[in-house]
């Protein structure tokens, strides 16, 4: 079988088409754990991360390749099992780049320097002889040329030499380059494999109701009604409710319509989004948890000549990744599998072995593309469930969550709260500021701080010399957890926006007061130089239109970024951003422009439409039309600038999201006058 | 259950199922053809269009027993070999991240161009409205389909 896929030359910058294996039966030998190289010179490359669309697949290929001196055109990927040989499976703060650029070089580079070993051994020449070019080793002296193929068993039984050097930035030839995705064909023909398409044989489907208040359980059921539904098997009582396994997917989805369920709801059965709201303001006249302390801030804040406060405040986010959770399971005596659409495959492995008895050695997770993750494929909540209701069938199954199981029973972005205060000197310029934070704590407390809930407050970039900042954990009991790009998601549009506030108090130019206070952030300042220049900051708009700034230093990268908006009659239209990114050194500026765009597509759905509310303890959203993604109708125009870099790679998939929100409020500040202070935006006609 | 007939693909195709079951299921548990996705069983978003008789179609609400008689075409079936331009444009663009929006998208697309060789911006807004992409892609669908356009126009 072959696939077809497309590269683009590093030298002509033409595309050409070329058949990418994807399975070699021939021998293949073992040079490390995550190159194998076949006696037919397929080298299989072993990807020990996830792909939810931001392309490791094909970056993490890049960067083992390019060390191999491998032919691009002969590799295939593979996701591997959960094992020890990779460390910690999972894919979590944009971390796979930043902690793969050197281990994975190596492995690329050890392996070449095993295949070179080889080829000197068989010609019985010195290796500083051998160079590596193209999937083949050359003998320098004789021009006598060996394939990787022929080498690999030889190589295979070469001690790994233990510290290679690693390539020249300068002698690259595919890190830095806009390889085209590996994943791309089948993607477009349907063949990709999503957990959602696994189909193991003899296999059952499963539902399940749980309870719709958070914290509730079930008191009981009557599965008749469910039971008559045509092509229901069983309904089994599982930890977080009521599976019905069927014959097919919508019969389970039938069944479980039918069944009728008593919950005890529970203690949260009255709960609201207001009272959640008063339990966050309840907190902001008590100290909290101090998360930062530069200077003296009150003091400073009462001589200041000039002082203004403002509260902000944001709702619970769901991920609503478009392909709905999901998991295969197969459990025997002593053997546990599951195939899963996963960010986190050893905590998945961990949790399936506990939940089936079997104990770790005899499970495995069998790695499937996501459909999207965001944040919410890092529980495996789902996982465990799968793993239940195939041990207590005793037959595989496929248990899949339907959108409005993904909507109400998310681990959710938090909703947050924050009063500031801030304090000018009487020239204009910030001396002060404050922040007191509430926020349900996630990510581990410690000494009453959840750093974040905090982050990117407390790690604002500014030299302001007068800055406290503390927190309250308050935990109205809905299940929260990481969100793509995670507490910067709503502590960025706080700052950014409340330091455009003192901008404004100051009669500043936003751009103008935060290079003066990025002064001891040079990354930083020059994304924001570069976006303000490309977008055209200070030139004139028409009437009704406003530009906006912000930065954001998370995941070891720098943005700055310039929304251009349009606001008629209290609608809002973005209908340009600029963004300016210093990722360090950038292994495939085609996929870092993708992630760069797809975090503001995303941080913008959170700004205009985003909002999970709480009535009567349980999630009043169900489905996209109360919980709406940005469409195409409304995608601005994205311009991405890569500021060149030789520092060592930040990540990028959570790089663009937290800047977009404010941006875009302070675009509509300049385009009216008015300033949002609560997500989504909602603007008086 | 019942057994319901329809051209799939361009084959003759019988399945013997519940005649209320969505065409999505059918599509996906029934007869193992998982590149039409289920995103929410609502036609909210997309994910599951096919083609019934030419017109694009979110097979999540469409019973099998609407379906007798009628032409499907899902996205195994555009073309064998991703030939068809929509298909080609897309990977030119490299148009997908996760990729599961995609078959519904490229579904879609494929209709539209069908109807209009040309479309315009406000063409493509109208026909891909109804089409969530979470990731974003939508800059890249957009220049991918006036490059398949380009690409349909150099074929003739």
């Amino acid at each position: 079988m072959k696939r077809r896929t497309f590269l683009q030359s590093a030298i002509g910058g033409l595309v050409v088409a070329f058949e990418l294996p994807t399975r070699s039966r021939a021998a293949a030998s073992k040079l490390n754990a995550y190159v194998h190289v076949g006696s037919d010179d397929v080298v299989t490359l072993f990807i020990a991360k996830g792909e939810m669309g931001q392309g490791t697949v094909t970056s993490i290929s890049q960067l083992l390749a390019d060390e191999l001196e491998c032919d691009w055109k002969k590799i295939r990927t593979e996701f591997p099992g959960v094992s020890r040989e990779y460390g910690f499976q999972g894919v979590v703060g944009s971390a796979s780049i930043r902690t793969g650029w050197e281990p994975l070089r190596k492995a690329g580079a050890t392996a070449r320097e095993m295949l070179i070993a080889a080829a000197a051994q068989k010609w019985g020449v010195d290796r500083s002889q051998c160079r590596a070019e193209n999937s083949a080793v050359v003998n320098t002296a004789t021009g006598q040329r060996a394939t990787y193929g022929s080498l690999a068993e030889a190589a295979a039984n070469i001690a790994p030499p233990a510290n290679v050097k690693l390539k020249d930035p300068e002698n690259f030839r595919l890190i830095g380059q806009p390889v085209k995705r590996i994943d791309t064909p089948s993607k477009v023909d349907g063949s990709a494999t999503f957990g959602l398409d696994v189909r193991r044989p003899g296999m059952l489907y499963a539902v399940v109701a749980r309870c719709p208040v958070f914290g509730g359980k079930v008191a009981g059921f009557d599965d008749s009604k469910a039971k008559a539904v045509a092509g229901v098997k069983r309904v089994v009582q599982i930890s977080t409710g009521v599976a019905v396994v069927a014959e097919n997917t919508w019969s389970a989805m039938e069944g479980c319509r039918a069944l009728a369920v008593k919950f005890d709801e529970g203690a949260r059965a009255a709960l609201t989004s207001a009272e959640i709201s008063r339990q966050f303001a309840d907190r902001m006249d008590k100290a909290g948890a101090v998360a930062r302390k530069d200077g003296d801030a009150a003091s400073a804040m009462a001589s200041a000549a000039k002082k203004i406060e403002a509260a902000y405040e944001v709702p619970f986010l769901a991920h609503a990744p478009m392909e709905p959770l999901n998991c295969v399971a197969e459990v025997s005596a002593d053997s546990c599998e599951v195939w899963a659409s996963t960010q986190m495959q050893t905590p998945a492995r961990d949790l399936a072995a506990k939940v089936s008895g079997v104990g770790p050695e005899k499970t495995q997770v069998h790695t499937e593309y996501m459909g999207g993750g965001f944040g919410r494929r890092g529980g495996v909540d789902y996982i465990g469930e799968a793993v239940e209701v195939a041990k207590a069938i005793g037959a595989p199954v496929k248990l899949t969550w339907s959108r409005e199981d993904d909507l109400q029973h998310d681990l959710y972005r938090p909703a947050s709260l924050t009063h500031f205060a801030g304090g000018l000197d009487a020239e204009g310029w910030p001396v002060a500021l404050t922040s007191r934070i509430a926020c349900p704590p996630f990510g581990g407390v410690r000494d009453g701080l959840s750093r974040t809930g905090v982050e990117g407050v407390s790690t604002m970039p500014y030299s302001i010399p007068n800055v406290f900042v503390d927190y309250h954990a308050v935990d109205p009991g809905i299940p929260v957890s990481f969100w793509r790009s995670v507490g910067y998601s709503q502590n960025v549009f706080f700052t950014e926006s409340f330091l455009d506030e003192m901008a404004a108090a100051g009669s500043k130019d936003p751009l103008e007061v935060r290079l003066r206070l990025l002064a001891n952030q040079p990354r930083l300042k020059a994304a924001l130089q570069l976006a303000a220049e490309k977008a055209g900051w200070g030139k004139p708009l028409a009437s009704g239109k406003g530009r906006g700034l912000s930065v954001a230093n998370n995941i070891g990268s720098f943005t700055a970024q310039v929304a251009e908006v349009s606001v008629d009659k209290g609608k809002v239209r973005v209908d340009r951003v600029v963004c300016a990114v210093d990722c360090g050194h950038v292994v495939n500026p085609a996929i870092v422009e993708q992630q760069i765009q797809s975090g503001i597509v995303f941080g913008l759905t959170a700004a205009l439409k985003g909002g999970i509310t709480i009535d009567r303890g349980r999630v009043e959203q169900s489905n996209f039309d109360k919980y709406d993604a940005l469409r195409i109708d409304e995608m601005p125009r994205v311009e991405v600038h890569i500021v060149p870099s030789r520092n060592a790679p930040g990540g990028i998939g959570e790089a663009s999201t937290p800047g977009i929100a404010p941006a875009v409020a302070n675009a509509i500040f300049q385009a009216t006058g008015k300033r949002v202070r609560r997500l989504p935006i909602r603007i008086e006609a | 259950m019942a057994a319901v007939k329809f051209i799939l693909n361009g084959k003759p195709q019988t399945v013997d199922v519940e005649p209320r079951m969505p065409l999505l299921w059918v599509l996906r548990d029934t007869l193992g053809m998982t590149g039409t996705k289920f995103g929410c069983g609502a036609a909210l978003c997309g994910a599951c269009t096919v083609h019934v008789d030419g017109r694009p179609a979110r097979a999540c609400i469409t019973t099998a027993q609407s379906v007798a008689g009628k032409k499907i075409t899902t996205i195994e079936g555009l073309s064998a070999d991703r030939s068809h331009p929509i298909q080609q444009a897309w990977i030119e663009e490299d148009v997908p991240q996760c990729g599961y929006c995609q078959s519904g998208q490229i579904m879609t697309a494929a209709a539209l161009l069908a109807k209009t060789s040309h479309p315009s911006d406000a063409d493509i807004d109208e026909a891909l409205h109804g089409n969530i992409c979470r990731c974003g892609t939508y800059q890249q669908i957009r220049a991918a389909i006036h490059r398949a356009a380009a690409i349909g126009r150099g074929a003739k």
